[in-house]
C-alpha cells in the first residue's frame, strides 16, 4: 500500500549547510557515479556529447543571489535532492505501490520493478526531487544511498551517502533526526535549521542551515582599509585635467 | 505543465465517452437493437480510446495492470478501477439492450454513476496536486464533470439539455480561469519560501544547476503558452460554447448537430491544452521560471 507510515522508528536524512557550500558540484558527480554503478537502473544521459545534452540526476546544485534592502548581494549555492518528507505527497499518489516510505528509517524509495513510469509522483513533489529516467522508463530519486549506509562490505567511514562522503567543504551532514542528541539534530538546533516550502505541508526531514549574516562589508577583511580609495579628489596633473575638462 | 498530446486526448475523449455512457445509462427509454449498438459503440470507443492514449504516456506501459492495486490511497489507481467497473457494467447493460432487447434499469443507473465517478477520479488526479496551485481548486472536478455531461448530452442528441449544460460549462470555465490566474500568488509559495532565503532579501535565480535542459523543465516548466493564452481562451470559448449554442438554436438538422458537436469538442481540446500549458508547477520557482 502506498499509505504513509503513521510514524517511523528512525528519521534518517541530511542537513545541508548553505553557509559553507561552495557550489563545487562534487556531490552531484559522486551521487551520479554511485547511483549509476550500483543498485537500480543507471542514471542515463541522452546526447551527452552532442548539441542538446540532458540526463538524470538525483542531486542538483542551484545558485541564488539574495539582495538585502541595504548592503551588497550575497551568493548562495543551493544543493537540492529528495528531502524524505514525513508527509510525502509523492508516495500517496502512486497507483502501483512502487513508491513507499520505510517504517524503519523513513527513507522514501521507489521499487523500480513496480514503477510504470506515469510520472505522477514527480508532479506531486514540490521540490523537483524525482526524475523519470528516459532510458529505463522508471522514476529515479535519492535513496539516501541505502546501499551504502547499511553496507558492511564498505569501510565504516564510507557508510554515509556518497554526497556527504565527498563534500570537500563539509556542507552536508547525515544522521538520525529522531535522536535529539544526534549530530544533525544539534546542528538544526544551533543554527536554526529550516524547512523548504513549509506551506506545502510536506514536513521534510532534510533541513537547510541558513547562511550566517555577513559582517559589515568594510570590516570583512583586514586588508579592507588598504583597499579604500586613497584620494577622493584627484590632485596634481589629474586634478588639473579634471578641472580643465569641467570648464570645457 | 507539459501539454502532452496523449494526456489531452485521454482526458477529453474519455470524458466525452463516459458522459455519453452516463446519459445512456440514465435514459428511461434507451435505444435498442442496432441503434443502441451504435450509441454504445461510440461511448466505448471514446472511453477506451482515451484510456489507450493515456497508456502511451507511461514509461513502462507493459506494467499498467499494477495500477489497479492502490485504490485505497491513489486517485490514479481509483480512476483505473472505476473506469473498468464502469465499462464492464455498461457493457452488460448494453448487451441486454442490443442483443436481448432487455432493459435492466438498476444496471444502467449503476453504470451511469460509475461513468461519472470515473470522470470525477480523473479530475481528482489534478485537483489533489498542491504543487500546481491552478489545479488545486474545488472547481476543477466541477469543470470536468460539467464538460463530460455537456459533451455526452450533445453526443446523445439531447438538444435542450446540452444547451443548458454548455452555458454552465462556459460560465464555470471563465470563473476557473479567473481564479486560476491568481492561484500561484494566493498559494504563498515563492522563491523565498522555496529556498528559505526570503527573509534575507530579494531572492533571484543566479545560475541554474546545469547548462542543458532536464526532465523537470521539460515536464513541469512549460512556458510557451503564456504569449497566446488570451487569444486561445477566446477561441476555446467560442468553439466550445458560443458556436454550438448558435448551431443548436438553429432549426434542428443532423448536419448542424454534428457541426455543433465538432465545434464543441475542438473547443474542449483547446481549453484542455491550456489546462496543462498554463498550469504553473511550483518547481519552476527553483529555476526562476515563474
Amino acid at each position: 500500500m502506498t499509505d504513509l507510515p503513521k510514524s517511523t522508528t528512525r528519521k534518517l536524512g541530511l542537513v545541508i549547510d548553505l553557509d559553507t557550500c561552495v557550489g563545487c558540484h562534487a556531490c552531484v558527480i559522486s551521487c551520479k557515479g554511485w547511483n549509476t554503478e550500483n543498485d537500480g537502473a543507471p542514471l542515463s544521459d541522452q546526447d551527452p556529447y552532442g548539441a542538446d545534452p540532458s540526463g538524470t540526476f538525483l542531486n542538483r546544485v542551484h545558485s541564488y543571489e539574495v539582495q538585502p534592502d541595504t548592503g551588497p548581494a550575497q551568493l548562495v549555492h543551493f544543493p537540492k535532492s529528495c528531502l524524505h518528507c514525513e508527509n510525502a505527497p509523492c508516495v500517496t499518489v502512486c497507483p502501483t505501490g512502487a513508491s513507499y516510505k520505510r517504517v524503519e528509517d523513513g527513507i522514501v524509495l521507489v521499487n523500480e520493478k513496480d514503477c510504470i513510469g506515469c510520472g505522477l509522483c514527480a508532479w506531486a513533489c514540490p521540490y523537483g526531487a524525482r526524475e523519470l529516467d528516459a532510458a529505463a522508463g522508471v522514476m529515479k530519486k535519492c535513496t539516501l544511498c541505502v546501499d551504502r549506509i547499511y553496507n558492511e562490505n564498505l569501510p565504516e567511514e564510507d557508510r554515509t551517502p556518497a554526497c556527504v562522503r565527498t563534500c570537500p567543504s563539509n556542507a552536508r551532514h547525515f544522521g538520525d533526526f529522531s535522536d535529539p542528541e544526534s549530530h544533525v539534530s544539534q546542528l538544526v538546533r544551533d543554527r536554526g535549521g529550516m524547512d523548504l516550502m513549509p506551506e506545502q505541508g510536506t514536513l521534510p526531514v532534510n533541513k537547510y542551515l541558513p547562511p550566517r549574516p555577513k559582517d559589515d562589508w568594510a570590516d570583512s577583511s583586514v586588508l579592507a582599509p588598504f583597499l579604500t580609495p586613497v584620494a577622493d579628489e584627484p590632485r596634481g596633473f589629474l586634478g588639473w585635467l579634471d578641472k580643465a575638462l569641467d570648464k570645457i | 505543465m507539459n501539454p502532452a498530446p496523449s494526456i489531452i486526448a485521454f482526458t477529453t475523449f474519455s470524458g466525452l465517452g463516459f458522459g455519453l455512457l452516463f446519459w445512456l445509462g440514465m435514459d428511461p427509454t434507451p435505444p435498442r437493437g442496432w441503434v443502441a449498438f451504435v450509441f454504445f459503440f461510440i461511448g466505448f470507443a471514446l472511453a477506451l480510446g482515451g484510456l489507450a492514449a493515456s497508456a502511451q504516456h507511461l514509461g513502462r506501459p507493459e506494467r499498467a495492470l499494477k495500477a489497479f492495486s492502490q485504490w485505497r490511497s491513489s486517485w490514479l489507481s481509483r480512476e483505473a478501477c472505476c473506469a473498468v467497473a464502469a465499462l464492464v457494467t455498461m457493457g452488460l447493460y448494453a448487451a441486454g439492450l442490443v442483443f436481448a432487447d432487455v432493459k435492466i434499469p438498476p444496471l444502467g443507473w449503476l453504470g451511469a454513476a460509475l461513468s461519472l465517478g470515473t470522470v470525477f477520479t480523473t479530475s481528482m488526479i489534478y485537483t489533489q496536486l498542491k504543487t500546481v496551485p491552478r489545479w488545486h481548486n474545488r472547481l476543477t472536478p466541477l469543470l470536468f464533470l460539467s464538460l463530460s455531461l455537456a459533451g455526452g448530452a450533445l453526443l446523445s442528441g439531447r438538444v435542450t439539455l446540452s444547451l443548458a449544460l454548455i452555458l454552465i460549462v462556459g460560465a464555470l470555465q471563465v470563473v476557473w480561469w479567473r481564479i486560476g490566474d491568481k492561484a500561484l500568488q494566493a498559494s504563498g509559495t515563492t522563491l523565498g519560501t522555496a529556498t528559505g532565503l526570503g527573509d534575507g532579501g530579494r531572492v533571484r535565480a543566479f545560475e541554474p544547476p546545469h547548462t542543458g535542459t532536464n526532465y523537470l523543465l521539460r515536464e513541469m516548466v512549460y512556458v510557451v503558452a503564456r504569449r497566446h493564452a488570451r487569444k486561445l481562451r477566446g477561441i476555446a470559448l467560442i468553439l466550445m460554447m458560443v458556436l454550438p449554442i448558435l448551431l443548436l438554436l438553429a432549426p434542428f438538422h443532423h448536419i448542424t448537430a454534428l457541426l455543433a458537436l465538432l465545434s464543441h469538442v475542438t473547443g474542449v481540446l483547446t481549453a484542455r491544452w491550456l489546462f496543462f500549458a498554463e498550469a504553473e508547477h511550483v518547481v519552476g520557482l527553483y529555476y526562476g521560471k515563474r
